[in-house]
């Protein structure tokens, strides 16, 4: 084990003298995702209460017709606008969301019980509309709920009457598991950084060494060929574990940064969960390391490598994406599927739902023995004599 | 002490190496001549175990190169023809990272490293990085990295290649300094005059075969020349590729 130790060594002392891939590999891949990540869900927080909160403005026509429902309006901290001219231009030229329009027969009807209508001119499929047309249309209905309740007492009617069903809502998300929704990217930041991690050295120290012609002089030395390799993917492994420290760092402390309780939704990612993603994890880093070297031995120069690696970054995504599209519920033999496993176990975890040991076993250990054959078919491809042969 | 029986190896239809016999003794230099393309980069692969020979017998101190590997590497030093640096490594961690591999211990290396850089002048370039290394400093580096364990066989691939003047004195002295040492040394070249200049016996090598053996008087006398270059373009069959 003497050579794989000083192959280790080696590429990782000579990869860290690289400033470019060091940063890479350390910096811009596992923060990408971190700060990505924060931006989005500061700037979704950020509408989302200004729309909460804004001061609602509401153009009225025919205010006059209906004093009470205006009070009402007022009192509930609505800013009653002048009628426009035209409802249906200014809402389509977007200076009013919502025009509110009472027809003059309104008080007339109201006074003989028969329904009063008032009618809402607005363009749905405008974003951001639809929550400000709610408000107005509860209002609206607030208060024709209240006439209509008084209308029953008088009579000495019981208001419940009316009232055939009563739905008693019990919503069984926690704060935690509505911020898991948004976290589902999460899992595809840690496994791109996993595979960002180890990918400039997995391609220097096999295409880049066979490139550079450095990698048969070396072969000449009396250590076994499979520890030349093991060395260089151990070394492979080590740098996308520690994007992947990194990355789980950078988003437990960009989750501080967003004002969760303005979404209802608390997201955190503590020392302890920290810590338990990593071990869950980083079997991927075995994976990908023993894969890139795989096809690292396989290009015929730096260049090839480089292309095909990237390529690869995509293979992470298709189970994050899979499941982000299809949420599926997490069953025992999805755990035996690498980088799946790890993803509906992030998922787990972010939702603060409890985890079982087998699941955890079962996702490790299938991961850690693909990665192990693979390294086995780059032992192979070291122990071939193309590899050394570079003319 | 290097000894090769009818050693063969084919690349599909080519013929690279078609039974080459010959042996290198210890403390002499053993040169091994032929054009471009004759097989000598070849041989010298199955030599130093990188590639396994299709037929024949290869004895280096008495180890097998297929049959055991490990020992035959640790019995040769070899400037191969990939001659590459690690850039970002200094000339004197380029050298302890492969006496390491060696298996040299802390001791041993420092000792063994400091008598390679002594020999081959690189004390002013032993602690810079390769980066921007000129030819002949990177041939001198490759060099002193197959030799720090000592190696009692030197398989030196065309090591003049790509040198100017003062570094190919340098390195015919070193070789030099090898025989006397008592080390058996092997050394490929397409360059008749180069050969000619240093090595005690001559292995003359074309289209995968050995035409001629000796020498250089015993190599004019079997081909009947008078000269010297009449004498290896009668044993190679050709003019073509011998003249530097």
């Amino acid at each position: 084990m003497r050579g794989m130790k000083l192959v280790f060594g080696k590429e990782v002392r000579e990869t860290l003298r690289d400033r470019r891939s060091v940063m890479s590999a350390l910096l811009f891949g596992p923060l990408m995702g971190p700060v990505l990540f924060a931006l989005m869900i500061s700037t979704i927080t950020k509408m989302e209460s200004e729309r909460a909160e804004q001061a609602l403005e509401l153009p009225v026509i025919g205010a006059e017709y209906a004093p009470g429902l205006v009070a009402h309006l007022k009192r509930q901290g609505v800013e009653i606008q002048d009628p426009p001219d035209d409802p249906e231009a200014v809402v389509r030229d977007e200076t009013a969301t919502v025009v509110l329009e009472i027809p003059s027969d309104f008080g007339e009807r109201f006074e003989t019980n028969d329904p009063a209508t008032v009618k809402m001119t607005f363009d749905a499929s405008r974003r951001d509309a639809r929550t400000i047309i709610e408000r107005v249309k509860r209002m609206v209905q607030g208060y024709g709920n209240l006439v209509g309740v008084m209308r029953l007492q008088v009579r000495g009617i019981d208001p419940g009457i009316t009232r055939a069903i009563l739905i008693e809502e019990h919503d069984l998300s926690t704060p935690e598991s509505r911020g898991a929704l948004l976290l589902a990217m999460l899992p595809y930041f840690l496994m791109i950084a996993v595979f960002m991690g180890g990918m400039y050295l997995a391609i220097d120290a096999t295409a880049g060494e066979r490139e550079r012609q450095s990698l048969e002089p070396l072969m000449i030395n009396p250590v076994p060929r499979w520890q030349i390799m093991g060395g260089k993917l151990l070394a492979t492994a080590v740098f996308s574990s520690a994007s992947l420290v990194i990355t789980l760092l950078a988003f437990s402390q960009s989750m501080k940064l967003i004002p969760a309780d303005t979404l209802g939704i608390s997201l955190s990612l503590g020392l302890r969960e920290g810590v338990f993603l990593f071990f869950v994890v980083v079997p991927v880093a075995f994976l990908a390391a023993s894969l890139q070297n795989v096809i690292s031995a396989f290009a015929r120069t730096f260049r090839e490598a480089q292309t095909y690696l990237s390529m690869l970054l995509l293979l992470p995504m298709i189970p994050s994406l899979a499941l982000f599209v299809v949420p599926v519920k997490g069953q025992l033999w999805m755990m035996a599927i690498p980088i799946m496993g790890q993803n509906l176990i992030i998922e787990k975890v972010l939702r603060v739902e409890s985890v079982d040991a087998v699941s955890v076993a079962v996702s490790m250990a299938s991961t850690m023995l693909a990665a192990l054959v693979l390294a086995m078919v780059a032992a192979r491809i070291y122990g071939s004599e193309r590899l050394a042969v570079s003319s | 002490m290097i000894e090769v029986q009818d050693l063969v190896r084919h690349f599909g239809d080519v013929k690279a190496v078609d039974g080459v016999s010959f042996s290198a003794p210890n403390g002499s230099i053993t040169g091994l001549l032929g054009p471009n393309g004759a097989g000598k980069t070849t041989t010298l692969r199955m030599l130093y175990s990188l590639l396994k020979p299709a037929h024949g017998s290869i004895r280096i101190d008495g180890h097998d190169p297929v049959q055991d590997p490990q020992s035959v590497r640790r019995a040769i030093g070899v400037l191969p023809d990939s001659r590459g640096l690690y850039k970002r490594l200094s000339t004197r961690e380029n050298i302890e990272y492969f006496g390491r591999l060696q298996g040299l211990d802390e001791d041993t290396l420092r000792a063994n490293a400091d008598d390679i850089i002594n020999k081959l002048d690189l004390h002013d370039i032993e602690h810079r990085r390769t980066e921007g290394f000129s030819q002949g400093q990177r041939v001198k580096v490759a060099i002193a990295r197959a030799m720090v364990h000592q190696p009692q066989n030197v398989l030196l691939d065309e090591p003049t290649n790509g040198l100017d003047v003062m570094s190919t004195r340098a390195m015919r002295e070193f070789c030099r300094e090898l025989k006397r040492s008592g080390r058996c040394v092997l050394f490929s070249s397409h360059i008749m005059q180069e050969v000619a200049a240093l090595c005690d016996h001559i292995v003359v090598i074309a289209h995968g075969k050995v035409t001629a053996e000796g020498t250089k008087e015993e190599l004019m006398e079997r081909t009947g020349q008078s000269t010297l270059e009449d004498a290896f373009v009668a044993a190679i069959g050709s003019e073509e590729g011998l003249m530097a």
